[in-house]
């Protein structure tokens, strides 16, 4: 299978005495979609800063396309291609969609100490931000403030944000989470579609979501991985029934 | 979109029109009057960048306005009166000063940032205080005011229109910077800094950017206001001037373009009538015993600032 | 003779410091634990030094009218708290700043309209005026002596109230984490209003003693205030050992910069340059100091986070 894109070893982090990920090792391949499930408090979203350089790691490496990244800030791995959304929603609220889209454009584009040229009539912006808003679903609803969109279509923007960044990799934490059964639907779609194209970590609740789009599931418990398979596999390996699905085994 | 163009049109005729109908009335000190306002108002809408759009709380920003009036007074003292030297060096001293300050402020945030601010203007004032070939805490006499080629800022009407201009040229700037990319990248950081991490912007060369810029226009405020006063002291770095100048921002409302003129206008029109214009003797005297609660009230229930009341933000 | 001079101004330094140190520990713990920005803290000191004077020409007792400057002060302090700032809690930063500003100019002027603007002088009791001899040679204000002891004092019982008592564990856990405070089910706005006071108190303590060494005169507050800024950044929010060491630092450091950068630059450049450039060095000393602490510890020497 050649060089794994993510490569993670023994990743930890503490927040004073509650170790929140302690020596996670995780390997994402290249177009594949990883999901990690686990109960809550088992560490996913620390996972998550982690790996998006939001959380400063006590111990441990990550290797992105053969590079040590591990000491890079936020900013520097999202021009190198990571791309995350939040748990809770993260968008420029004051700013309308098309700007929210365009400004994830602008970072990725870099060029941005010019000071002159108003960035909101300028093509090289707004036709790639308009073409991601149609890829979402969002087309219609360009010109509305982020503050005033529904929650789905919070979370649409937000993957939308991260597809302007046009990353190799996409850091999803809970893209599903509060959502009706519709809107859930629209981004099992709105994901499946992106499935193969982009290499994927998706941290999910909603199962029926992880089972339909996962390559591979990773289960999480008390920042320990306890596995990683396929997903038929997992479905029926007994210590995941009962540490994390709540069977008796 | 119509009436604010219309209002802002409205604005810059009554401006503009006043030195005739005020010398007509034999009213000159109204021209004085405006011409101060408007000169705290550049102030203002320097501030206004850093304040409104880019968030960051500085309690700092007279430090500009005495580092541009001392550039202007020391040159004058050493029989230097060539404007364009002495406004560049009143410029380019508040860029070089707001660059040192903003490295070491920018990096801590809250708190720090809003202390550290005031400490480093206190630094400078003194600076002044202790400068006492400059008239130390006393201050000195500018000999005359800056020289221009076929400008005569001795001509108060010149020196009056010469100050709009400035103001409208500042207006023109902070509105061309802030939709430019650069200032998208401000307010991103503004509205949500772990989101503008997460896409890839690091916020702090911006942030440096704009409150260099914002200490250069600083500069320039400050040396039209030595031109005004005709008299240099380190209270122009007071830190009440700080306060005052933020209320400005605040009163007329953040991160709008009209804000902070509005701002400057109501601050020191109010600030006027209590010591100036009101017929009880006792509340011209203790003005400040009024403006005080006056301002706590304004910040607990007029949140959003005059421009609020026409609308919503602009950007 | 030098070696005496330099440790007089080693102890006034020290006398400065603990002054700030009073100032610096309240307005630490208010930002530390109530994340609020107080700039009237420094009104409270100027309130202490006045209130201090008018009760001691009052009652023609100087520990009378100590006792009634602190007790006033707290007074105030706790009124200003439930009046005023109390709706400012839930604002951001900007807004407590401009608030609290909007307050100083309210004090300083009815400072002014009821003792006037021109300097008021106090006059200490016969047995806080002598001097003793600290070390052959060097006679040293009984006054300053006591203001160190004093303060050295209140350190202590601070050190003894916020390391073990229980309203002391209360207070570190708020210092640094807020919500989980709130989370034990403490009585927020109580505590609150203690620390307040507490803190006012101690303002007015420092202003009292502050009074009679410097002079008594409305704006006096924002003066220190600003050193204070510079302490609380030097040792970190919200730590009352931080507090305790930068104020001693910046409090010798500020001394000694006055008495001795002048004399010492002098052998270093010319003593016409020297007498120009020392004073402005000296009084810019310690924000260089601020400045150099947050160049390696942005976050202070002490940070309780």
């Amino acid at each position: 299978m050649g060089e794994a894109l993510l490569e993670v070893r023994n990743l930890a982090k503490s927040f004073g005495a509650l170790r929140a990920t302690d020596g996670v090792d995780l390997e994402v391949h290249e177009g594949e979609t990883l999901a990690i499930i686990g109960p809550n408090g088992a560490g996913k979203t620390t996972l998550i800063s982690q790996l998006a350089g939001n959380l400063r790691s006590d111990a441990g490496r990550v290797r992105f396309a053969g590079e040590d990244v591990t000491a890079l800030s936020a900013p520097r791995r999202a021009r190198k291609g990571f791309a995350r959304s939040f748990q809770i929603t993260s968008v420029f609220p004051e700013f309308s969609t098309l700007e929210n889209v365009a400004l994830a454009v602008q970072a990725h584009a870099g060029h941005s100490l010019r000071f002159w040229r108003p960035a909101m009539s300028d093509p090289a912006l707004i036709e790639p931000a308009r073409q991601v808003l149609k890829e979402v679903g969002l087309e219609t609803r360009a010109g509305v403030i982020a503050a005033n969109l529904s929650h789905g279509e919070h979370r649409q923007l937000e993957v939308a944000m991260a597809l302007a960044t046009q990353p190799r990799l996409l850091l999803l934490d809970e893209p599903m989470a509060g959502m009706g059964i519709e809107e859930s639907e629209r981004m099992i779609a709105l994901l499946a579609s992106l499935k193969g194209r982009l290499t994927i970590i998706l941290v999910e609740h909603d199962m029926d979501a992880v089972f339909r789009l996962a390559d591979r599931i990773s289960v999480l418990v008390y920042g320990r991985i306890i596995a990683t398979d396929s997903p038929d596999k997992i479905k029926l390996n007994a210590e995941v029934r009962k540490a994390y699905l709540g069977e008796e085994a | 979109m119509k009436t604010r163009a219309i209002l802002w049109g409205a604005f810059v005729l009554l401006l503009a029109a006043l030195p005739p109908v005020a010398l007509e009335l034999g009213q000159p000190f109204y021209l004085d009057l405006v011409r101060r306002i408007m000169i705290f108002a550049i102030a203002a809408i320097s501030l206004n960048l850093i304040l409104g759009y880019g968030g960051m709380v500085s309690f700092g920003h007279a430090a500009y306005l005495g580092v541009g009036g001392y550039a202007v007074g020391i040159l004058a003292f050493h029989g230097f009166d060539n404007g364009l030297l002495q406004w560049g060096a009143a410029i380019g001293g508040s860029a070089l000063v707001a660059l040192a300050i903003g490295a070491v402020s920018i990096r801590t945030s809250g708190v720090y940032f809003i202390m550290i601010t005031l400490a480093f203007t206190q630094m400078l004032y003194y600076l002044g205080v202790s400068l006492e070939e400059y008239g130390g805490d006393d201050g000195m006499r500018l000999r005359t005011r800056s020289e221009f080629p076929l400008v005569d800022l001795k001509d108060p009407v010149t020196f009056y229109y010469v100050v709009l201009g400035l103001m409208l040229l500042s207006i023109f700037i902070v509105f061309k910077l802030v939709n430019s990319r650069f200032g998208m990248v401000l307010r991103a950081a503004k509205s949500n800094e772990a989101r503008a991490l997460a896409i890839g912007f690091s916020p702090y060369p911006y942030r440096l950017a704009a409150f260099v810029i914002a200490g250069a226009m600083g500069g320039l405020a400050g040396a039209l206001l030595v031109n005004h006063t005709s008299y240099l002291t380190p209270d122009f770095m007071h830190w009440t001037r700080s306060g005052e100048i933020m209320f400005m921002v605040i009163l007329g409302g953040m991160a709008t373009h009209a804000g902070p003129v509005a701002g400057a206008f109501a601050f020191l029109l109010v600030e006027d009538m209590l010591s100036a214009w009101v017929p009880l003797a006792f509340v011209r005297e203790h003005w400040q015993l009024f403006l005080g609660p006056l301002l706590v009230l304004s910040v607990l229930f007029f949140r959003r600032g005059l421009a609020g009341i026409f609308g919503k933000h602009d950007g | 003779m030098t070696f005496i001079l330099f440790f007089e101004q080693l102890l006034n330094g020290v006398q400065l410091g603990v002054t700030l140190f009073l100032m610096a520990a309240g307005l630490t713990l208010v930002l530390g634990i109530m994340n609020f920005v107080n700039l009237a803290h420094g009104s409270l000191y100027m309130v202490g030094a006045y209130l201090m004077v008018a009760a001691t020409q009052w009652t023609g007792s100087y520990p009378l009218g100590v006792a009634l400057g602190l007790a006033g002060t707290l007074l105030v302090g706790m009124a200003v708290e439930v009046a005023a700032l109390r709706p400012l809690y839930a604002r951001d930063h900007l807004d407590q700043v401009l608030a609290t500003f909007g307050l100083i100019l309210f004090f300083n002027e009815l400072v002014a309209i009821i003792w006037g603007r021109a300097s008021l002088y106090t006059s200490l009791p016969a047995w806080l005026q002598g001097h003793v001899e600290l070390l052959p040679g060097s006679i040293y204000p009984v006054y300053r002596l006591t203001v160190i002891g004093v303060g050295l004092f209140v350190a202590f019982v601070l050190w003894y109230v916020v390391t073990r008592t229980r309203l002391g564990m209360l207070i570190r856990a708020g210092a640094s984490n807020r919500t989980m405070v709130a989370a034990l089910g403490v009585n927020i706005r109580l505590l609150y209003t203690v620390v307040f006071g507490f803190g006012a108190a101690l303002a007015g303590l420092a202003g009292l003693m502050a009074g009679p060494i410097y002079s008594v005169q409305p704006g006096m507050g924002e003066l220190i205030l600003i050193q204070v800024f510079v302490v609380i950044v030097i040792g970190g929010i919200g730590s009352v050992r931080g507090a305790l060491v930068g104020a001693l630092i910046v409090g010798i450091v500020d001394t000694l910069g006055r008495a001795f950068l002048k004399p010492l630059l002098g052998h270093v450049i010319s003593p016409p340059a020297a007498e120009a450039a020392g004073p402005a060095l000296a009084s810019m000393l310690i924000y260089l100091l601020m400045a150099l602490v947050l160049a390696v510890k942005p976050a202070g020497l002490f940070t309780s986070r």
